[in-house]
C-alpha cells in the first residue's frame, strides 16, 4: 500500500516552500501525533524493555532473556507460536481461493447476485463473539445442527471445538466464513477493474473459460490478492477474540495462539511473560508481513 | 444454452449460500423466540411456543438493565472515539498529501507501522494507569481512537489528492486562514469518505471485543459485547435469552449496513484496485 502516485511538481504562485508552511501548518500532525506517541508508540517501546523483566506493575526486576526462554521451553506457550503461523496461513489462503471464486461466479451473469453479495458481506459485520457463540451452538457435538444433520445422512460427525485436533482448524473455518465477504468484495472490485476488451480480444482469439481466467483475469487481480493476503495475514496472526469465544484455548492448549497466550499470561499475573509474548507476536507479525509485501509489490512493478 | 447454464449454477449458489450464511442467523433468530428449555435443546426448528417478547424484555431487564447501560457504554465509546479519530487523521491525511516535506516519509512509515503492529497490552495498561486513564471510558475512548487512525488517514490522504489546489489557493486569497481553508473548505469536500470511514469504524469499534476486555473490564462501564461474552457463562441454561442479546447487538451493525452498504463496502475494499 505504498505511496506509488508520481510526485506532482508544482511551481505556482502559491506553493513556494515559505507560503506551503503557513497555508498547511505542521502542528495539523501534533494532536494526532500525541495520541499516537502515548498510546501507542510508547507502550510499544515499553513492550521491548518490560518483556525483559519480572513485572508487577508497580515494580520491575531485570531477569534478562527469561520470559523468551520460558515462552519456548514450555509447551503450553510454544504451541501458541505454531498455532498463530498455521492459522494465519490457513486463514489467509482459504480466503484468497475461496474470495477469488466467489468473486468470479458473483462478476458473471448469474441469478441473485445483489443478494449473494449481501449475504456473503453481512457476517463481516456481526460482532466476533455472536459469531463465536452461534457456531458453538451449532456445532455441538451431541446436540448441534450440524452433527445432528450428519447423523441422518448416515454420517457421524467430528467432535469441531472439543475435539483437540480439529479445535484449531475449526475456528479457522468459522473465521473464514465470518471474513470471507471482505476478500470477495476486494476481489469484486479488482476484476470489475480488469477492462472488458481483453475478455472480448481472447473469446475472438478462441480462448475457453479457463484460459480466459489463467491469462487475464488472475494476472490482473495481483494487486486485489496484495490486499487480501496482507488483510487477512494481519488479522490472522493477531486474531484473539473469535477463538476466546469458541474454545478459550482449549481444549488443553491445542488452540492457543500467541493473542490468547498474551491475555491468559496476563489475567495470571505474569506481565512480563505476557509482554514477551507481545514482542514475539510483532517480531512473528514484521518478520511475515513484510517480505510479503515487499514480494507483492514487486511483482506489481515488474508487470 | 449458456442461458440455462447460468441459471443453475445461479440456483445452485442461492442454494448453498442458504445453508452456510442464512441458516446461521435464522438459527440465531429462532432461539432467541422459544422458551428456555426448547432453546436449550439448540435445534434449527420453528418455535412451538413464541417467546420473543417475553425474552426481549427479561434479557433488557436482567441484572438491573446492565443490556441497556452496555448499550448506551457502547454507543458513547462509539460516537466519541470515531469522531475524534475523523477530524484527527483528517487533519493528518491532508496535510500529508498537500504540503512536501522531509517529514513525509516518517509520517508514512508511521502510519503504516500503525497498520501492522499489533498493540501492546500490559505496556498499554501501565500507561493508563500512568495517565489515571485504565478502567475509564474516556482512556478506552482514546486507546480506541488511536488503533483507527492509520486507516482513516490512509483514505483521507487518497481523497484528498482528488480535491483540487486551485480550491486552496482561491481560498487564501479570498483571505483564509488555514484553519478555515481546512474546517470551512476542505472538510466539506471530504464527506464522501468521512461517511465510508464513519461507518467503518462504528461497526469495528461497536463490535470490538479485545480493548474493552483488557482496558475497561468490570461490570459498570461493561460495553455490549463484554456483556455477551460474559453472558455465556452466566446463563449457561438459558440459551435464548443469549442468542436474544446477540440478536439485540446485531441490529444495529445490520442498519448500518441497509443505509450505508455502498459506503462499507468502498471503505472495506479500498486499495483493492490502486494497489
Amino acid at each position: 500500500m505504498a505511496e506509488a502516485r508520481p510526485a506532482r511538481r508544482r511551481r505556482t504562485a502559491g506553493s513556494t516552500s515559505a507560503t506551503q508552511r503557513s497555508v498547511y501548518p505542521s502542528w495539523f500532525y501534533l494532536p494526532a501525533g500525541v495520541l499516537y506517541l502515548v498510546f501507542f508508540a510508547v507502550p510499544t517501546f515499553a513492550s521491548f524493555w518490560f518483556s525483559l523483566t519480572r513485572w508487577t506493575l508497580f515494580d520491575t526486576e531485570f531477569i534478562g532473556l527469561d520470559n523468551f526462554i520460558q515462552f519456548f521451553a514450555e509447551p503450553q506457550l510454544s504451541q501458541g507460536f505454531v498455532n498463530t503461523l498455521i492459522y494465519g496461513f490457513v486463514t489467509s489462503a482459504a480466503k484468497v481461493v475461496l474470495g477469488l471464486a466467489l468473486a468470479v461466479l458473483l462478476t458473471s451473469q448469474l441469478v441473485g447476485r445483489g443478494y449473494l453479495r449481501s449475504v456473503v458481506f453481512f457476517p463481516v459485520l456481526v460482532s466476533t463473539i455472536g459469531v463465536g457463540i452461534t457456531f458453538k451452538a451449532l456445532l455441538d457435538p451431541f446436540d448441534g445442527v450440524v452433527n445432528t444433520m450428519l447423523a441422518t445422512l448416515g454420517i457421524e460427525g467430528p467432535g469441531w471445538f472439543t475435539d483437540p485436533n480439529q479445535a484449531l482448524l475449526t475456528i479457522a473455518a468459522v473465521d473464514v466464513w465470518k471474513g470471507l465477504g471482505i476478500a470477495t468484495l476486494i476481489y469484486i472490485a479488482g476484476i470489475v477493474a480488469i477492462p472488458q476488451e481483453y475478455y472480448e480480444a481472447a473469446r475472438v482469439d478462441g480462448a475457453g473459460r479457463w484460459q480466459q481466467f489463467r491469462s487475464i483475469t488472475l494476472p490482473l487481480v495481483q494487486p486485489a490478492t496484495a490486499t487480501v493476503i496482507i488483510l487477512s495475514l494481519i488479522g490472522g496472526l493477531r486474531s484473539f477474540d473469535l477463538i476466546w469465544a469458541t474454545t478459550g484455548g482449549g481444549p488443553g492448549f491445542t488452540s492457543d495462539v500467541i493473542g490468547s497466550v498474551i491475555y491468559k499470561q496476563y489475567q495470571a499475573g505474569f506481565y512480563g511473560l505476557s509482554t514477551a509474548g507481545n514482542v514475539i507476536l510483532f517480531l512473528v507479525v514484521t518478520a511475515i508481513m513484510v517480505p510479503v509485501s515487499l514480494l507483492l509489490n514487486r511483482k506489481e512493478v515488474d508487470r | 444454452m449458456r442461458r440455462a447454464g447460468s441459471w443453475a449454477t445461479g440456483i445452485v449458489a442461492i442454494a448453498v449460500s442458504v445453508v452456510v450464511f442464512l441458516v446461521p442467523f435464522g438459527f440465531i433468530f429462532v432461539t432467541a423466540s422459544k422458551d428456555a428449555s426448547e432453546a436449550s435443546r439448540l435445534q434449527f426448528s420453528w418455535p412451538t411456543q413464541w417467546a420473543f417478547t417475553e425474552n426481549l424484555t427479561e434479557v433488557l431487564t436482567t441484572r438491573d438493565g446492565i443490556v441497556v447501560r452496555a448499550f448506551l457504554n457502547s454507543t458513547v465509546l462509539t460516537v466519541v472515539s470515531v469522531a475524534v479519530m475523523v477530524v484527527l487523521a483528517a487533519m493528518v491525511g491532508y496535510l500529508l498529501q498537500r504540503r512536501r516535506s522531509r517529514l513525509n516519509p516518517v509520517v508514512n512509515f508511521l502510519v503504516l507501522a500503525g497498520l501492522i503492529v499489533p498493540p501492546a497490552v500490559v505496556p498499554t495498561i501501565w500507561v493508563l494507569q500512568q495517565t489515571g486513564l485504565f478502567k475509564t471510558m474516556p482512556g478506552l475512548i482514546l486507546v480506541e481512537a488511536t488503533f483507527g487512525l492509520s486507516f482513516c488517514i490512509l483514505l483521507f490522504r487518497a481523497f484528498v489528492a482528488t480535491i483540487p489546489r486551485e480550491l486552496d489557493e482561491a481560498a487564501i486569497i479570498d483571505g483564509a486562514g488555514p484553519l478555515r481553508l481546512f474546517f470551512a473548505v476542505i472538510l466539506p469536500l471530504l464527506r464522501p469518505v468521512i461517511i465510508t470511514i464513519v461507518v467503518v469504524q462504528a461497526v469495528n469499534v461497536f463490535n470490538d471485543f479485545t480493548n474493552p476486555l483488557y482496558f475497561l473490564p468490570g461490570d459498570e462501564n461493561a460495553t455490549v459485547q463484554l456483556t455477551l461474552y460474559n453472558f455465556q457463562s452466566q446463563m449457561v441454561s438459558q440459551f435464548n435469552l443469549l442468542f436474544m442479546d446477540i440478536l439485540l447487538i446485531t441490529v444495529p451493525p445490520l442498519v448500518m449496513y441497509i443505509f450505508f452498504n455502498r459506503q462499507i463496502v468502498a471503505g472495506m475494499t479500498s486499495g483493492a484496485v490502486k494497489g
